[in-house]
């Protein structure tokens, strides 16, 4: 275990447990972890089966992570990825290479209490081996001020049997500007669920692209996205899944919820099929929120006001 | 406890509700039965007081005042609330959630009991499609019961369900009594509406008999079932 007990990294666990985080998790060697502030990794906890090998660079750094095969890591490895000042740019390169018949669960935190102009790019490739299993949930913190710009884009193979389940969630704080883009190619028999859940507001902007390639027989992908937008805040979200082998099943689920008069939400749902045995679905529901759940709500006694909040906030859980 | 005084309510110039005058007592239940299309969900609104469902003309009083202009959430503060005959879903909210959304609320595993639900199958499910029709039924009078009412209204509680959850719903309509409150059963079904104190027969938007539930189920049996219902049959059962 190596760790910089810096201020900074004191700092940064206090974000991290902000953010939703247990920032004990970070200190402790059952859990495997890194932590990065700027171009800086401040402390890391290597564990068996799971290994890291980082470098700074310039702006950011530059991350392999290692699961190794037939390891089935007990507890999940925590991720935090910081900016504490309030302006600056970070990009982090991460490498996943999840290992033959491996299972992981890593919790992520991308931290961004002070921004008035930080600028994070997220630049990952994932590879699952055969029959792994990686799920990776990763929850955002920004500050209030709307100055955060995310640019987390994804590239990643999963091979025969593999699993990934994908969360991102940017629900407290403001976005800011974010543009997800992420891309799957599945082999047959492996599984990819990916879901998206951000709250905008005020002048926030939103992309999401969410590609599935199912390439392989059997392989099996849903895109779901739950966003909801209020005051000014725009929402765009592209959900697209490629049939491209035999008994492939795909489903694109996009749910969108504007509230106020100025914000606007796209859903654009793209599926395919190049073989007569893949089936691909989609839903798309778009628009107010659900007045029949607001009534019921209110009959209940609460105030329109109130009864948004318990709904946006199911819909983000 | 509850008077309606002549309510009509129109859309797009069809009167839907043509003068409905009502009483009900405290502690009492009181069905409203009909076949499709007589009015029956539209007046539940209208007492409910959802957003496009203010009468165009008369007066609803709950405990001699005038509540014919409150919001809903004004009205489910003086104790009134509705159970839809359809409820809504609610995506990533839990049983437990649903039903403590407001303050002082029952224990919600006592509510569930009272549905005849087991608490530890269900408190941490979420209230969405994943729950069978019955199910959800259930749990929606388990979320009325819990805001203590006192006055229930209830559209078509039995519709699309099984036996079993048809038998804990008037095991729950009977403990809204117990606990004090009045209830409004509206139904068409006549098993249902018998479990009333009172019933009133409502036939193309408005009152057409009131009396005890053998008498009026019996008239309903008898003269609409058949009904196609484009406004005079009214008359002819009042003759």
């Amino acid at each position: 275990m190596s760790f910089d007990y810096s201020k900074e990294f004191k700092m940064i666990a206090e974000a991290y447990k902000k953010a939703g985080g247990n920032e004990k998790t970070l200190i402790n060697n059952k859990f495997g972890s890194i932590v990065i502030n700027e171009n800086r990794v401040l402390g890391k906890n290597e564990i068996n089966g799971f290994h890291v090998k980082h470098e700074s660079i310039k702006e950011g750094v530059n991350v392999k992570i290692f699961i190794d095969a037939k390891v089935k890591i007990e507890f999940p490895i925590h991720l935090c990825f910081g900016m504490l000042p309030k302006e600056g740019k970070q990009v982090i390169n991460s490498e996943f290479f999840i290992g033959k018949d491996a299972k992981v669960k890593f919790l992520a935190h991308c931290i961004f209490p002070n921004a008035k102009h930080i600028e994070h790019i997220m630049n990952s490739k994932v590879s699952i081996g055969e029959n792994a299993e990686m799920s990776y949930i990763e929850e955002h913190y920004h500050s209030e001020s709307g100055g955060t710009f995310v640019y987390p884009k994804l590239r990643g193979e999963i091979k025969k049997g593999g699993k990934l389940f994908e969360e991102f969630r940017l629900t407290r704080g403001r976005v800011g500007v974010l543009n997800i883009d992420y891309e799957i190619e599945q082999n047959e028999w492996s599984v990819c669920d990916i879901l998206t859940k951000v709250y905008g507001k005020k002048d926030d902007r939103i992309e999401v692209r969410e590609s599935l390639h199912l390439n392989g027989v059997y392989a099996a992908g849903t895109a779901k996205s739950r966003i909801v937008l209020i005051d000014n805040a725009f929402g765009n979200v592209l959900g697209e899944i490629e049939g491209n082998a035999a008994y492939t099943r795909g489903h694109v689920d996009c749910h969108e919820v504007v509230h106020g008069k100025g914000a606007k939400a796209i859903s654009t749902p793209k599926i395919s099929v190049e073989n007569s045995l893949a089936r691909v679905t989609h839903e798309a529901a778009i628009g107010r929120i659900n007045k029949k759940e607001l009534e019921t709500l209110m009959a209940r006694g609460l105030t329109e006001e109130e009864a948004v909040d318990v709904i946006v906030k199911g819909l983000l859980r | 406890m509850l008077e309606l005084k002549d309510i009509h309510y129109s859309v797009e110039r069809k009167e839907i509700l043509r003068g409905i005058n009502l009483v009900m007592g405290e502690g009492k239940i009181h069905s409203i039965i009909g076949v499709n299309g007589t009015g029956k969900t539209t007046l539940a609104a209208v007492l409910m007081g959802l957003n496009g469902y203010k009468p165009s003309r008369g007066e609803v009083l709950f405990n001699g005042k005038n509540i014919t202009n409150f919001p809903t959430t004004e009205r489910a503060k003086l104790g009134i609330t509705l159970a839809w005959q359809i409820p809504a879903n609610f995506e990533g909210i839990t049983v437990r959630e649903y039903l403590s959304i407001k303050k002082n609320s029952v224990e919600p595993k006592k509510a569930l009991k009272l549905v005849g639900l087991n608490p530890d199958l269900y408190l941490d499910r979420t209230v969405d499609e994943n729950l069978s029709g019955g199910e959800r039924k259930r749990i929606e009078l388990a979320s009325v019961f819990s805001i203590k009412p006192k006055l229930v209204i209830l559209d078509e509680p039995d519709s699309g369900i099984d036996m079993a959850s048809i038998s804990a719903i008037k095991k729950m309509i009977r403990s809204f009594k117990k606990m004090g409150a009045s209830v409004l059963l509206i139904t068409h079904s006549e098993r249902m509406a018998r479990i009333g104190d009172s019933v009133a027969l409502l036939c193309n938007g408005k009152i057409v008999k009131e009396g005890n539930g053998k008498e009026v189920t019996e008239f309903f049996r008898k003269h609409c079932k058949e009904c196609d219902h484009i406004g005079e049959i009214e008359e002819e059962i009042l003759k």
